[in-house]
């Protein structure tokens, strides 16, 4: 235990912390837009593997690795679409289609990852790069200011999300048919239109966080998220649907792993319970959620379909 | 009457759909979808012993969807399928291993009950959570889920591996062979068709007696209709929830025991991924479940069909190389069709008619909605 509390090995976790809440963050923030609008989204996880493994294929055939985070873009906003019209016009339930999106995903991952690549090669990571000046602070410099371009674009679409939310026309739409459909409605306000444009974003972000999520590990393999998609749908809970507050969850997440990692490389947790260790991030997702159940006020059209009467 | 047919096709409509984007896909892999279907086709119904594959695959789905029916109906969405599963075949294998000279005729029935209680005990803590300190329970199931397959490599690698695999150094994650005693009998001379076929059947069957035969299930589909008007009827809905959860677990915990005891190698054994195990039967059995109209009977010839295309893709990946997984995308789809088709049936319901032509369909759309508004 020891060796853990050296300043270097703190340091290293704490960067390791902040790289690893990359994906869960981009998706909660998603997420938070979908379910702020009145969708909750169980597909995320899904959308995730299929954009990491678009994102990876990309990157294995053209070594571009933009080109991939791009791809992983588009293949969010292709199940924003899919995900829209079931949700917002066949008016599906959200709970169950989510998990079809889910079922989906990891099985056409999987079909594609088996047929086009076989075994798992190695892809280039994310680079870090250096923020001037910054990056030199002692102790938060390395953690804050020499990550990679996507956990800087994630935690600066913190600020833009809360702003686009609660400053904009748009942001008062989202919110207004999450809370209230019928009146938004009333208003002339596109419940449809504007939840539709919700999904977009949220899948789009989902997208993002796949592409980050397999970026960074540089290597892909079936199922890879391993539930990190549901785990972001709970970090809205837990973040109170505000982006701050999902960030702080999505920290705290990156914080579990990071020590978890951490400590099984120095030996703290030894390996024949490493598979135990495993279980930190779901079980500290389920005592957040009772500690937090009764405390958080959802939107309150959360799930509803709206059906105009 | 063409109204009832035609609601009656909605789901078959809704797995055509998903049968041409499974075509797409082949044909996007460069296989001939001809030859895939007539694949998948010899795959699962090819011969008797492939009739007897299938019907195995369709056992755990059958258990789960029948588990789920009970739970969506009393407006509690059970996504813990793969944990209760877990569980279940766990404390099997613990029974076993600790009984294992009993004899036949106590020991299975006992590593049955087993089964039932270690799903049922990961049932009810999603369902207590919900009821008591309102714990959305798709989240709650969902991390048990990862929680217990990590659970589960823990056993099978350390307290519960077999000891040769320690010895000779290959350590697969697997229990050493189980007890003979405790081997589900086959059912048809010396196909893999056993006991366990027959118990999912039957387990079926019990559902759909308690769910609209007994004063149990008339408190579950009370609560699902509407909480609110069950509580006014002096029906305690926190306990109802509580237990809809755990009798939704006891059965796909009784899967769990069944996979460990009907399989060929008599053991419990899992490759360390999220689907070693189960084979993500406790999310297939929700496919199930909703193919067959969150109805227990309809849920087993659903389950069936659902097994022959699991065992057909098998099949296929013999045949034309393309990976089994091309099942799995298709169940996914499948559950988004089905699940969007509520809205076309009631299209259908409206512009065709005026009587309320789909009544158990009607129920199982309503308690979703009521679901839906309970879960925010």
């Amino acid at each position: 235990m020891g060796d853990f509390f050296t300043t270097s090995v703190l340091v290293a976790t704490a960067a390791s912390a902040v790289r690893l809440a990359t994906p869960y963050l981009l998706a909660a923030l998603g997420e938070t837009i979908g379910q702020r609008s009145g969708v909750l989204n169980l597909g995320v996880d899904g959308v995730m593997m299929l954009s990491a493994f678009f994102a990876y294929w990309t990157v294995l055939e053209t070594g571009n690795m933009w080109l991939g985070v791009l791809v992983a873009l588009l293949v969010g906003l292709m199940m924003g679409v899919l995900y829209g019209v079931i949700t917002v016009f066949f008016e599906a339930t959200q709970g169950i289609s989510g998990i079809g999106i889910f079922i989906f995903g990891l099985g056409f991952s999987d079909l594609l990852f088996r047929q086009q690549v076989g075994t798992p090669k190695p892809i280039r990571r994310l680079p870090n790069i250096d923020i001037p000046l910054l990056s030199d602070i002692p102790y938060i410099g390395e953690p804050l200011f020499q990550r990679n371009l996507m956990t800087y674009a994630a935690f600066a679409l913190v600020p833009v999300t809360m702003i686009v939310l609660n400053k904009t026309t748009f942001g008062l739409n989202i919110r207004s048919v999450g809370e209230n459909p019928q009146a938004a409605d009333s208003l002339g306000v596109s419940v449809e239109r504007t939840r539709f444009s919700a999904i977009m974003i949220g899948n789009a972000f989902a997208g993002l966080a796949g592409a980050a999520l397999v970026l960074q590990l540089g290597i892909f393999q079936p199922h890879l998220t391993q539930g990190m998609g549901f785990i972001a749908v709970a970090l809205v809970y837990f973040g109170a649907w505000k982006p701050l507050g999902v960030m702080g969850g999505a920290l705290l997440f990156g914080l579990v792993n990071a020590v978890v990692l951490q400590w099984k490389a120095l030996g703290i947790i030894p390996v024949s319970i490493s598979d135990l260790a495993g279980m930190a991030p779901a079980v500290v997702t389920i005592i957040a959620l009772v500690l937090l159940a009764r405390r958080v006020n959802a939107p309150a059209a959360l799930t509803k379909p709206f059906v105009r009467s | 009457m063409i109204n009832k047919l035609l609601g009656g096709l909605v789901p078959f409509i809704a797995a055509l759909a998903a049968f041409a984007c499974g075509a797409i896909m082949l044909v996007a892999l460069g296989a001939n979808p001809f030859v895939g279907l007539e694949a998948i086709f010899d795959g699962a119904f090819g011969s008797g012993d492939r009739i007897a594959v299938t019907a195995v695959r369709a056992t755990p789905l059958i258990l789960v969807g029948a588990g789920i029916t009970i739970a969506f109906r009393t407006n509690v969405i059970n996504i813990g399928g793969e944990s209760q599963i877990i569980a279940g075949a766990l404390l099997a294998t613990v029974t076993a291993l600790a009984l294992p000279d009993l004899p036949a005729v106590v020991l299975i029935p006992l590593i049955i009950v087993a089964g039932a209680v270690g799903g049922g005990i990961l049932g009810a803590i999603p369902g207590a959570l919900k009821a008591y300190a309102s714990v959305n329970e798709i989240l709650s199931t969902i991390m048990l889920n990862l929680m217990m397959v990590q659970f589960m490599n823990y056993l099978l690698r350390g307290p519960l591996i077999d000891p040769y695999e320690l010895q000779a150094g290959t350590r697969i994650p697997q229990t050493q062979r189980l007890s003979d005693n405790a081997a589900l009998p086959s059912l048809a001379g010396d196909t893999r068709l056993h006991l366990g076929v027959l118990i999912a059947v039957l387990a079926a069957g019990v559902a759909y007696v308690i769910l609209w035969r007994t004063p149990i299930g008339f408190r579950l589909r009370a609560v699902g209709h509407s909480p609110k008007a069950a509580r006014a009827a002096g029906i305690n809905v926190k306990r109802n929830i509580t237990l809809a959860l755990t009798i939704s677990g006891s059965l796909a915990g009784i899967a769990g025991a069944i996979l460990v005891f009907g399989s060929e190698g008599q053991r419990m054994v899992t490759d360390g991924s999220a689907t070693g195990f189960t084979s993500s039967a406790g999310f297939n059995g929700i496919v199930a479940a909703l193919f067959g109209g969150l109805h227990p009977l309809w849920t087993v010839p659903s389950a069936f069909l659902f097994g022959a295309l699991l065992t057909g893709a098998t099949q296929l990946q013999r045949v034309l190389q393309v990976p089994s997984s091309l099942a799995v995308a298709m169940n996914g789809l499948i559950v988004i069709f089905v699940i969007s088709s509520s809205r076309v049936r009631s299209w259908l319901d409206k512009t065709l008619s005026d009587s309320k032509l789909f009544n158990k369909q009607d129920d199982a759309d309503s308690s979703h909605e009521e679901m839906s508004q309970t879960n925010g």
